[in-house]
């Protein structure tokens, strides 16, 4: 039997992190997946019952007491010494900035290289085959890794099967930490509206650009949104004037997208934001300029302005409920 | 004190950028190659940290195949001091953790008390270099780095992680990698572009390194292109245009 480890990140609340339910799920497509949760003392245990939900046959919680201030290496360090305990074959990580940094210092701990941003994975004959999609979705490419153990990490909120539920076994094992790392020294997590999707792997996305004007009249990217049930995103240079977060930025350096429905309020539809959102299902713009680009992707595009046509349009579909 | 600067040529975004589907390598030939945009952030922050210390020399390094020189050229003319370029028909397609080896061997010769990069290439995504070459020196790393403060021997910052920021600082020597929230590079000025012909710009091979490679290699199966998008309707508002498009949404069954 194949063994694969996934790491797990917890959230700043101690629940699990958007990215478990990818990660362990691309992990089960190849072998036995071991969840690996690393955490302060006695913070780690309670989410073996949802890691189990995901798939996770066994979870094991590495308990760190520098969880709280080393940056990425206690779950290097936790990683590192998992290959060896369980005789691991494979290591996935989620693609998150963390997941990231952790794979790469664990490949060069391990003489082997990183499989990046897979959004599938498949078996292969040195242990799997991983695809990524490349330049905005305008490419699909399969990899492999051989001569060392494939670490990789997955895009968060891939599609993929749902594993069988199963009640796993839990074990706790303590991490020595004795790595340089920088230091953490305050983390401060956004109110996030959890009333609303999030953006990775939503399947409706209400997006607003620059020409929502201003951090309050951005508020209609929100009703809009509300009104699909849709997840908000935002172009950089909405971020950029400080209207939104830059979490929620789509495109080319910061989220990709691929939900069913795409609206791009606003937006100009810039190659760099395109990069983001163009393997939407369908895409929808409303903006005043008749030559934004943004209308040579959309399957419906409306030249008008969007603080009459965004308020009309939710009153016509609420009519139509 | 001395500051490297990671810089990766890459293809330009504004332009079409394609993979060779035969090698699943980026096809250099195919768009303008540019400083990524994140390295010129790189770029102006360590040269601002380097006019605030004393004695600060700013080496700028890149791992490319072929003609980097205007590229360099320009970071030298924004100020750095001196320009490595490494080159060897031998790299060409090195994956991530090949490429982190080399360019830690380069660093490590180096004996920096900074290294700056970017956090993510445009062309590979990767965002795994600088934490790799973190590793091989045994170095700490503050990734995804805004709002940067080199204090005597510590730097400090912000990180963007998800749902959030992170205060975060390391003592040195250490690397960084940059957010999009630097600043934009500065321009060369008339002197720094006249100066950029007089510094030195040092090619090296393989050969001039001691690396270790990693012993996996991650290796293109395949590559495959998607068809690109056409576009659908586009109509103009004449006060119907929004009931139009809740009809749109109803038939694809999208409300
Ligand atoms: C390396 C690099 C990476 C980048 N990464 C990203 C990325 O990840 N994501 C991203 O989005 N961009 C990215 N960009 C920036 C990109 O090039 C554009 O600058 C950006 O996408 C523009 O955002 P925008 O469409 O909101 O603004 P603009 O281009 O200014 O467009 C605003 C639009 O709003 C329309 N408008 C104004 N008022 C109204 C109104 N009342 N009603 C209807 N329409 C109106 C205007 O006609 C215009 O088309 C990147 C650039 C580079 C160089
Ligand atoms: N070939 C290279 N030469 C110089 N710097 C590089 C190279 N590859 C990556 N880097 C640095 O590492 C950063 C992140 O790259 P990546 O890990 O490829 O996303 C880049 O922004 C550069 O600063």
């Amino acid at each position: 039997m194949t063994t694969v480890l996934a790491l797990v990140e917890l959230t700043e609340s101690g629940a699990l992190a958007s990215g478990a339910a990818s990660t362990l799920a691309a992990a089960a497509k190849i072998g036995n997946p071991i969840a690996i949760v690393v955490a302060s003392p006695g913070k780690g245990k309670n989410v073996a019952a949802d890691l189990g939900a995901l798939g996770a046959a066994q979870v094991v919680v590495a308990e760190s007491s520098t969880v709280a201030t080393a940056l990425v290496t206690p779950s290097v360090d936790a990683l590192d010494a998992a290959i060896d305990a369980h005789k691991a074959d494979a290591v996935f990580l989620p693609n998150s900035g963390d997941g990231r940094e952790i794979a790469g210092r664990l490949a060069v701990r391990r003489r082997t290289t990183v499989l990046v941003d897979a959004v599938d994975v498949a078996k292969g004959k040195n242990v799997l085959i991983a695809t990524h999609s490349v330049f905005g979705g305008g490419f699909t490419t399969t990899s492999e890794i051989t001569g060392g153990i494939p670490i990789v990490t997955v895009r968060q909120g891939a599609a993929a099967d749902r594993p069988v539920a199963g009640k796993p076994t839990v074990s706790t094992v303590a991490v020595e930490s004795t790595s340089s790392s920088g230091v953490i020294d305050s983390t401060e997590t956004l109110a996030s509206d959890s009333t609303r999707p999030e953006l990775r792997g939503a399947e409706r996305v209400v997006s607003g650009g620059r020409g929502l004007g201003s951090a309050e009249k951005f508020a209609l990217v929100e009703q809009l949104a509300d009104t699909l049930g849709a997840a908000v995103g935002a172009s950089r240079a909405a971020v950029d004037a400080g209207f939104v977060a830059p979490s929620l930025q789509v495109g080319q350096t910061g989220v990709t997208v691929s939900p069913q429905l795409y609206v791009a309020l606003g937006i100009s539809g810039a190659i760099q934001h395109r990069a983001g959102m163009q393997t939407a299902d369908t895409i929808v713009a409303i903006n005043k300029d008749p030559d934004a680009a943004i209308f040579q992707v959309s399957d419906f595009g409306i030249v008008g302005d969007v603080f009459t046509v965004v308020p009309q349009l939710i009153a016509a579909i609420e009519a139509k409920r | 004190m001395k500051i490297v600067v990671l810089m990766k040529q890459v293809p330009d975004t504004w332009g079409d950028r394609r993979l060779d589907t035969s090698t699943g390598w980026v096809d250099r030939a195919s768009s303008d190659p540019v400083i990524d945009e994140i390295n010129e952030r790189a770029l102006e922050a360590a040269l601002t940290v380097a006019e605030s210390a004393k004695d600060a020399e700013v080496v700028v390094m890149t791992m490319a195949p072929g003609d980097v020189s205007e590229s360099l050229k320009k970071a030298l003319a924004m100020g750095c001091d001196s320009a490595v370029h490494i080159c060897d028909d031998s790299l060409a397609g090195a994956d991530a953790g090949l490429t982190a080896a080399v360019i830690a061997a380069a660093v490590r010769a180096q004996d920096a008390d900074l290294v700056f990069a970017g956090n993510e290439s445009t062309d590979g995504r990767g965002g795994l270099v600088p934490a790799m070459i973190a590793e091989y020196l045994g170095l700490p790393h503050l990734g995804t780095l805004g709002d940067i403060v080199v204090d005597g021997s510590t730097v400090r910052g912000v990180r963007r992680i998800d749902g959030g920021t992170q205060a975060v600082h390391a003592s040195l020597p250490a690397v960084i990698s940059v957010n999009e929230s630097n600043p934009d590079a500065r321009f060369p000025s008339f002197k720094g572009i006249m100066g950029a012909k007089k510094k030195p710009v040092v090619t090296l091979a393989l050969a001039d390194l001691d690396v270790t490679a990693p012993a996996g290699r991650s290796a293109v199966l395949s590559t495959t292109v998607r068809p690109a998008r056409s576009a659908g309707t586009v109509v103009t508002d004449d006060g119907t245009a929004a009931e139009q498009l809740a009809d749109f949404l109803v038939s694809n069954r999208l409300v």
